[in-house]
Parts: C-alpha cells; sequence; structure tokens
C-alpha cells in the first residue's frame, strides 16, 4: 500500500491505496464521490473527466498516486454556496442532458475548454474540443448549445466577482 | 397552457441531481460486507467445454467462492428465456435452444459466460479468473447469417442447420399477381449493419440476500424492473416473485439493451444467497461489446412494383435475420412483428409479402436496438422508394407525394390500421425547411468546388406505444403489455405517482409531473414520480418502444380520473351539495352556479379527515390506481431530409443540413421532445456512416471497444433542424403518439440516399465510412478503374 495527500473539492485527504488503484477509483471508491463515472476502459469515452491542478485530466488514466500532493476539483466541487457553476445551469436551461451519466465529464471538459479557449466559443470549436467526450443520448446538439451559453454565463460570473 | 402545463417546454426536474453529480446509478450503490463477481467468458466463438478446474483460482487470494454451471444446475436455477413465440411457415414452433447462464458443456460465442469467481475485491476476482483451467476442444464458428444454413458448425442441437424459424407475413399470391402486372420493377440487395447499442452506463446489478426473512433484493440497471423480476422469479427460479425486490434506480441510458434479462444478474441474486454477502458486477466497456444484445443485423433482397403511373402496386422482401447464439428476451418479435408490419410505411401499397429466415450464429445475441425492427423495415422500403423514383425519372419527394396514404383508418396490407396521419403536411414542411428548391443551386456550387452534393429523403413510418395485449398476445408475445399507474394524493395536497415506466434519460420526472400539474390544478413541485422500484411500484411492462407516453401516461391520466371523481364524491358532502353539481375545475371543486368552492388540496385533506361524511357511505382517504391497455399501436410518421457533401478525393462524408418534420401527436414537453429527436438522429447517423460491429471469420468480434467501434462525436454531427406537424392520435385519451425511436428510424436511409444521390450510383453499404465513400467514389469517376 501507498500513501498518497491530496486536496479534492477544497479539502485535505490522505488515504493508504494499492499502489494500482487509479484516480477515479480513488475518487469513488474511497471518497464516495460518485459523480465522477466510469463509461469505458480505453479513454474514449470522458465520462471520467475531472480537473487536475486546474486542467481537465480522464480519471480513469490517471494513478491515485500520480495526484499525490495535488488539487482535484470533481463535479461535486463546483457549485458554490447552493448556487449551480454557470456551466452546469446552462446544461439544465437548454436540456444538454438526458440520462445523466456523461454530464458530469461533459461539464468538467467543458469548464476546462472556456478556461482554455474563452468565453466566446463558436459552434465548429465546441465539436471539435468535445472530441473526448461520448454521450449517446442527445445527438450533441443541446450540448453545444449549453456549452456555448455556460461560456457566456461564466464571463458574466467574473464580471460580477470583479464588481463586488 | 400553463407554464408547467401540457405543451410546456419546463425545465426538466432531475436535472439537478445530473449536473450536481448527484444521480445515482447502480454502481454507486455499495452495500455492507459487498463482494465482487467477475465472469471469465469464452476465448472461442465455439467450443466445447470438456473440463473446468476451478481450484488453482480457490486458493487465490480474496476469492470467496467460484461457480460454474454446474453449480446453477444443481440449485435448479433454469436458463435465460425468449419471451415470444413466433411459428413457422408449416406452423412448427421456433426452435429455442437452452440459454444457461453459465454454461453448461459448451460455448457459443466469444464472451460466452463460463464460470464466476467472487472475491473480496474486483481486483482479486479478475486475478483468480486467470487461474481457472478451461480445457476446450474448439469447434467451427459460424459468423455470417448468410451462410448459417449451410455451415458446418451447428449452434444447438435443436436446430441441424441454424435456423430458428422461416416466418413470414403478408399474401403471397397477391403481391405475386402485382409484379406480374408491373410495370417497372426495381429491385436492391441490402445489409443492415450490425450494432451495439452503448449507453455510456454500462450494465452492472448488486444482489443480496437476507436470511433473516428471506428476501432478496437486485439493483439493476435495467428499463423494466417488473419484468426483470417477473423472469428471474417465475421462469429462471432464482427467488419467488413476492420475496425478489428489484430497483433500477437512475440509469444511464438503454436504448433497448436494458430491457432484457441477462446471465451476470441472475447470478449476482443467486450468489448473494451462496455466499451470503452482497455480490456487486460492474460491466467493463470490452464486457459490454461482448455480451450486451446487438442490435440490427439483417441481410435482404427486396423489390418494388410500380405500375404505368408510377404508383406501387407490389413490395417483396426476403431477409435473414441475425439471432445470434442464444435467444434473448424478446429477440424474436423483433425481424418479425416489429419489421414487417411496418414495411407499408407511408404508402398506400395493396400487395405486401415478406418472408424472414432467422438464423443462429456463434456471435452475441441480437435482440431490440432503439427503434427495433422498424428502422431495418424503414432502410428497406426508403431506399427501394427513393431508387425506384430514380429509376422512373421521378422527383423523389414527389413521387412519395403521390403514393401517400391519404384515407384514414388504412388498413395495410401487413396487419397494421393507421389511425391518423397527415404525411403531406410533413412533407411539405420538411421541403420548405430544407429549401429544397434551391437544392439544385447549391449542388452547382459544391461542384465548382470539386465536391458532390446530394440529398436524400426518408419518409418514415413506426409503430409505437406498444401495445394492445390482445393483439401482441395473438402474435406470440407472452406477456400484455399494458401500462399501470398510482396516484396517491397526501392531506396535504402533494401527490406521489407510481408508474410501471421507467427513465433512463426520457425525464419522466418532468413530463409526467407535467400531466398531473396540468390535470390537479397543483404546482409542479407539488408532484413526485415514483419508478423503477418494485417494492413501491405494484407491476409495470417498463420503457422501451416509445411507449412511456401514449401508454405510461394514459395510466396516468386514467388514475387521475378517478382521483377527481372520488374528489368530486368528498366536495359533495363538504360543500353540502349534490355530487351531480360538483365541477373540477383549475384546480378547484365548485357547486355549479353558485361561489361556493375549494381548493384540490383542501379537498384532500377533508379525504383523509373524514369528519364530513361517513367512512362507510364513502371510504376516507384518496388514492387510486390505473391499469391502461392500449386500443391499437401509435403511428408516428413524419419526413427527414438529410443533405451531405461528399470530398471525393477523402471520402469524408459532411452533413451539411438536417430537417426533420415529425407528427408525434399531441406534445407534453417539446424541449424533451426534440432532445429524443436529436438523439435518434445521431444514433441513426451513426448507423450509416460510422458504426459497426465486426466479427472476424473466426468469431472473434474485433470492434470490442471505443477505440475499435466507431461512436458518433460531436465533430461528426451538425446542429438539427426540428420542425412537427400534429394529428392528435386517436387511439389515447391524451393524443400522444411517441417520439423516441423516430430519428434513429428515420435517419439511415436519409443519409444513405443523399450519398447516392450524390455519388450518382446505388453502390454503397452502410456504414458509409471515407474509405468506402472514397472507394464509390473513385467507382463513379472512373468505373473500370475500381474494379
Amino acid at each position: 500500500m501507498t500513501t498518497v495527500s491530496l486536496t479534492v473539492n477544497g479539502q485535505s485527504v490522505t488515504a493508504d491505496v494499492d499502489p494500482r488503484t487509479l484516480l477515479v477509483q480513488f475518487l469513488r471508491d474511497n471518497l464516495r464521490l460518485t459523480g465522477t463515472h466510469v463509461g469505458c476502459d480505453t479513454s474514449q469515452c470522458g465520462a471520467c473527466v475531472v480537473h487536475l491542478n486546474g486542467h481537465a485530466v480522464k480519471s480513469c488514466t490517471v494513478l491515485a498516486v500520480q495526484a499525490d500532493s495535488s488539487v482535484v476539483t470533481t463535479i461535486e466541487g463546483i457549485a458554490e454556496g447552493g448556487e449551480l457553476h454557470p456551466m452546469q445551469a446552462a446544461f439544465r436551461e437548454h436540456h444538454g442532458l438526458q440520462c445523466g451519466y456523461c454530464t458530469p465529464g461533459m461539464i468538467m471538459s467543458a469548464i476546462d475548454i472556456v478556461n482554455r479557449k474563452g468565453h466566446a466559443l463558436d459552434e465548429q470549436t465546441i465539436r471539435a474540443e468535445l472530441e473526448g467526450n461520448l454521450c449517446r443520448c442527445t445527438g450533441y446538439h443541446n450540448i453545444v448549445k449549453a456549452v456555448a451559453a455556460g461560456a457566456q454565463g461564466m464571463a458574466q460570473s467574473l464580471l460580477r466577482q470583479a464588481a463586488e | 397552457m400553463t407554464a408547467t402545463g401540457i405543451g410546456a417546454p419546463v425545465r426538466r426536474k432531475e436535472d439537478q441531481r445530473f449536473v450536481t453529480g448527484q444521480g445515482r446509478y447502480v454502481d454507486d450503490f455499495n452495500r455492507p460486507g459487498q463482494a465482487y463477481a467477475y465472469f471469465l467468458r469464452s476465448p472461442h466463438a465455439h467450443a466445447i467445454i470438456r473440463s473446468i478446474d476451478t481450484g488453482p483460482a480457490m486458493i487465490m487470494p480474496g476469492v470467496i467462492a467460484v461457480f460454474t454451471g454446474d453449480d446453477l444446475a444443481a440449485d435448479k436455477i433454469g436458463g435465460l428465456i425468449c419471451g415470444w413465440m413466433i411459428h413457422s411457415k408449416d406452423g412448427s414452433p421456433m426452435k429455442a435452444g437452452p440459454h444457461p447462464a453459465l454454461a453448461q458443456g459448451k460455448v457459443r460465442y466469444v464472451g460466452d459466460h463460463v464460470a464466476v469467481v467472487i472475491a473480496e475485491t474486483l481486483a482479486q476476482a479478475k486475478d483468480a479468473a486467470e487461474a481457472i483451467v478451461v480445457d476446450y476442444d474448439v469447434l467451427p464458428a459460424v459468423v455470417d447469417p448468410a451462410q448459417a444454413t449451410k455451415a458446418s458448425a451447428q449452434v444447438h442441437d435443436v436446430s441441424p442447420d441454424n435456423t430458428v424459424f422461416n416466418w413470414h407475413l403478408g399474401n403471397k399470391d397477391e403481391a405475386e399477381a402485382a409484379f406480374a402486372r408491373a410495370k417497372h420493377i426495381t429491385t436492391i440487395d441490402l445489409v443492415n449493419n450490425r450494432l451495439v447499442p452503448n449507453p455510456i452506463e454500462p450494465r452492472a446489478a448488486v444482489g443480496e440476500y437476507d436470511p433473516g426473512t428471506d428476501n432478496y433484493t437486485l439493483y439493476t440497471t435495467s428499463q423494466n424492473p417488473h419484468v426483470a423480476r417477473l423472469v428471474l422469479s417465475a421462469f429462471i427460479g432464482v427467488a419467488p416473485e413476492h420475496k425478489l425486490r428489484v430497483i433500477a434506480p437512475d440509469v444511464g441510458g438503454g436504448f433497448g439493451s436494458k430491457i432484457f434479462i441477462y446471465a451476470e444478474e441472475t447470478v449476482c441474486v443467486w450468489a448473494a444467497k451462496k455466499v451470503k454477502r452482497p455480490v456487486k458486477w460492474t460491466s467493463d466497456r470490452t464486457e459490454a461489446f461482448l455480451s450486451d444484445a446487438h442490435g440490427r443485423d439483417h441481410v435482404t433482397h427486396a423489390e418494388m412494383a410500380t405500375d404505368e403511373n408510377g404508383r406501387i402496386i407490389g413490395l417483396r422482401v426476403h431477409t435473414v435475420a441475425n439471432l445470434g447464439a442464444y435467444l434473448s428476451t424478446f429477440s424474436s418479435s423483433v425481424p418479425t412483428y416489429l419489421y414487417a408490419p411496418l414495411l407499408s410505411g407511408q404508402y398506400d401499397i395493396p400487395a405486401i409479402y415478406c418472408e424472414v429466415d432467422a438464423v443462429y450464429t456463434n456471435t452475441a445475441p441480437v435482440d431490440a436496438y432503439r427503434g427495433a425492427g422498424r428502422p431495418e423495415a424503414t432502410y428497406v422500403l426508403e431506399r427501394l422508394v427513393e431508387k425506384t423514383a430514380r429509376e422512373l425519372g421521378q422527383d423523389p419527394a414527389e413521387f412519395r407525394r403521390k403514393n401517400y396514404i391519404t384515407q384514414f383508418p388504412h388498413a395495410t396490407p401487413v396487419i397494421m390500421t393507421y389511425d391518423t396521419g397527415d404525411y403531406a403536411a410533413s412533407l411539405d414542411k420538411a421541403l420548405e425547411l430544407a429549401d429544397y428548391k434551391n437544392f439544385q443551386q447549391r449542388k452547382q456550387e459544391s461542384a465548382r468546388r470539386g465536391k458532390l452534393r446530394g440529398i436524400g429523403f426518408s419518409s418514415y413510418i413506426e409503430a409505437c406505444g406498444i401495445a394492445p395485449s390482445q393483439a401482441v398476445g395473438s402474435l406470440g408475445a407472452g406477456v400484455g403489455l399494458w401500462e399501470s399507474a398510482e396516484v396517491r394524493v397526501n392531506p396535504t395536497g402533494s401527490v406521489e405517482v407510481l408508474t410501471g415506466s421507467h427513465s433512463h434519460g426520457q425525464g419522466h420526472e418532468t413530463t409526467f409531473a407535467q400531466l398531473v400539474s396540468d390535470r390537479l390544478g397543483i404546482p409542479i413541485d407539488q408532484v413526485s414520480i415514483v419508478h423503477g422500484d418494485t417494492d413501491k411500484v405494484q407491476f409495470g411492462m417498463g420503457t422501451y418502444g416509445s411507449r412511456s407516453g401514449a401508454v405510461g401516461m394514459s395510466a396516468i391520466a386514467k388514475a387521475l380520473d378517478k382521483v377527481i371523481a372520488k374528489g368530486k364524491k368528498v366536495a359533495a358532502h363538504v360543500l353540502e351539495a349534490s355530487e351531480g353539481d360538483i365541477e373540477f375545475k383549475d384546480g378547484r371543486f365548485g357547486v355549479a352556479g353558485t361561489d361556493r368552492s375549494m381548493a384540490f388540496g383542501e379537498i384532500a385533506l377533508q379525504a383523509y379527515i373524514a369528519h364530513k361524511f361517513s367512512g362507510q357511505d364513502l371510504e376516507p382517504g384518496l388514492k387510486e390506481g390505473a391499469f391502461y391497455d392500449p386500443t391499437n399501436f401509435t403511428f408516428p410518421a413524419g419526413v427527414h431530409i438529410c443533405e451531405v457533401e461528399i470530398d471525393p478525393d477523402t471520402g469524408v462524408t459532411k452533413i451539411e443540413r438536417w430537417t426533420a418534420v415529425d407528427d408525434f401527436g399531441v406534445i407534453i414537453n417539446p424541449m424533451i421532445v426534440e432532445g429524443q429527436v436529436h438523439g435518434g438522429i445521431a444514433q441513426g447517423v451513426g448507423q450509416a456512416l460510422l458504426e459497426g460491429a465486426v466479427y472476424d471469420q473466426s468469431g472473434q468480434l474485433i470492434t470490442a471497444s471505443f477505440n475499435d467501434y466507431c461512436m458518433p462525436r460531436a465533430i461528426d454531427l451538425p446542429s438539427f433542424q426540428v420542425g412537427m406537424t400534429v394529428t392528435p392520435c386517436p387511439s389515447n385519451p391524451l393524443g400522444i403518439k411517441g417520439c423516441g425511436e423516430a430519428g434513429a428510424i428515420a435517419a439511415p436511409p436519409a443519409v444513405i440516399n443523399a450519398i447516392t444521390d450524390a455519388l450518382g450510383h446505388e453502390d454503397i453499404a452502410m456504414p458509409a465510412t471515407p474509405q468506402a465513400v472514397w472507394r464509390a467514389a473513385q467507382k463513379a469517376r472512373m468505373p473500370m478503374a475500381a474494379e
């Protein structure tokens, strides 16, 4: 067993894990953060996307020990003070989800896209950047709309914060 | 229309938990003392099992038990069943081979279940499975359905030539007469490619046994938990029905693949009692590819007869349907009664004859996948219609219009009676939205850039709202296909609705609550929808075949009528009026012609305190149930138009425009309905352009991961233009037709008709990958060079 210490959704956690434990297993089984999902075993589907030190990663492809001393944010950690993150709100408003299984990974990827590409996202950019996330329900139509709207929502949220 | 009533695009109630990661799927459930199951699967497509030595696995770290088919047999656990009896033309019943949950003496496809290891951790179970020694005597395998009856491999003893049934529908003599007098005959040979459903949540099961009460619990990824309980108890014999609780919590997509009762959940429930621990199994993606029921896989020859006026006068279809190595739960119904009755499409075709030869092969079982039989029928018919129009030199839209059914009800030669529709209205709207009149201009513009532009139509119909129990019973179904509902009104006036439908993405918690809010005049947040637990909901048939609106909500409507009727009786006592003078309107019970009235919630309280009436004459309480059995199938129909641009140098097909105009009857929530259309189109486009399950000659599935099986991604699809027309369905009280499968049914022929239009020849099969399209484009350029 190996000891890992990291910060997950703002809280420090330390645990002894089998060295082969994946980050997604650590989140789901050790911390019971079951919002992060597993949809494949080849790093294709993106249901497991979380943020590791501020960047989107597929947590099925990161060992828990690799995340030692890191800061991890999951879908459970992005709403603040009972208020949905603008990207979460946009997915709900634009019906960007049906069964909800790919949704946490989609939202975490979408936030990362905005962080990398800015708030004014055209359809083609969003579609290309969603390459690593599979959805079987929505045909992506409303996900694309939700990501564009969520990006705008994140911009407004930044403006509000700056004004306060 | 109120802000949350019928017709309003209400934002979904369930989304709060899904967007915050608080959804609860089966793999999120962990029971105290839980152990983990891992299945050893056959690496061979076809082999005799000479022996299984579990000894080396038993002594591995963490191993609790290892079981094989012999252990299930010793406990008299029955095999998995197929619940729809099909008879061959000669009257003989279909040849159903045994389907044990763990193999007994023989494996029949790669992924077949050989043994199960139960261990303290999943990693330990996997390690131990590798230590099981199986002595196989490998047999020749058959994988190609077209060759199945001639193969040396024999999948089941019961069927020496691998035939399951030779079935037919329609009138052969009338069809022959039509072809004899035809002015023109169009023929086509098609393969409907084999697909893997691939909901993003893999299947999972947790079995649990309580020795104190002798009760079993199964958490499972099911679209129909009550049917699962019925099959597991009455047929497989794992536990008595009243002792087995089946819970299907949040389920991450199904598309048909989670209707069926599989080996894994059977073994988890049974093993939980054997090892006296909860037993959990979660599929990985490769297991899902290997062992989830696949879809489609037809080989078809068809011909269409037209007369001198360009009217379709006859249709003949011969299909070989691959059902895989075993008959899955509803597999036999898919290429028969869910297929051939749709071959009339939207057209007035006086004579139709269809023959289906269903065969076993050494591949995974094939069963219902979104559309289930109807996409296969629509692909045959809409490719033939398009090809016929081209051969006759007619505009494909106008050729369709000329042959549309215009009078209703309309009885087809293939046992369906269409109740209502206006196909020309959908066509007109679609032509306008697709800007069809300027298509040639766009085609020329593409040609100037060296690109090939094509347009393809699909004028589909489907039979949904499955189904009138008496009708399906006469066709061989083992169950009735009604739905149940129970409306429980609380003393505070809030309402719980228990439904036998199951939501795995469809948004029932919202749409069903919209109906209740609309009918009872109470806020939507005063309504809870309860589903997916056999301990809460008494019985139900589940969700598939686009039935939850037309059948499930009709049951709720029927129960709501009873609640209102009871409420009127209570109100009559409280308001001191005769029952006949009580009106219920806008959420209030009132006395006609007076200003005396009470809100729904106030009457609910009065029903429970029962101070104003004798509890002997009128029972206290306010709770009503209903079973709703539909009077007919429903017939959603529409027109989809796909416009593609092909780069002949790369073979890449880009969908430039997608227009869908559908008639789903009355719509409860247009936002959700449009979402269903989008998702269906994406799966249909996936079939047409990207997806295909490929077995090699030895029966190895060489597309068994998302690396190898091409799922549609955002970049592969356009935004869709979705329009609606409405003819209310006369066959249910809400006028609903159903929308869940339309896109998957409509899309494949629209795409291929567009590609063949662009190429100028018909020689392309699904999936039309860039490589296939490139080859076809070269053939179009230089017919000799590509030979």
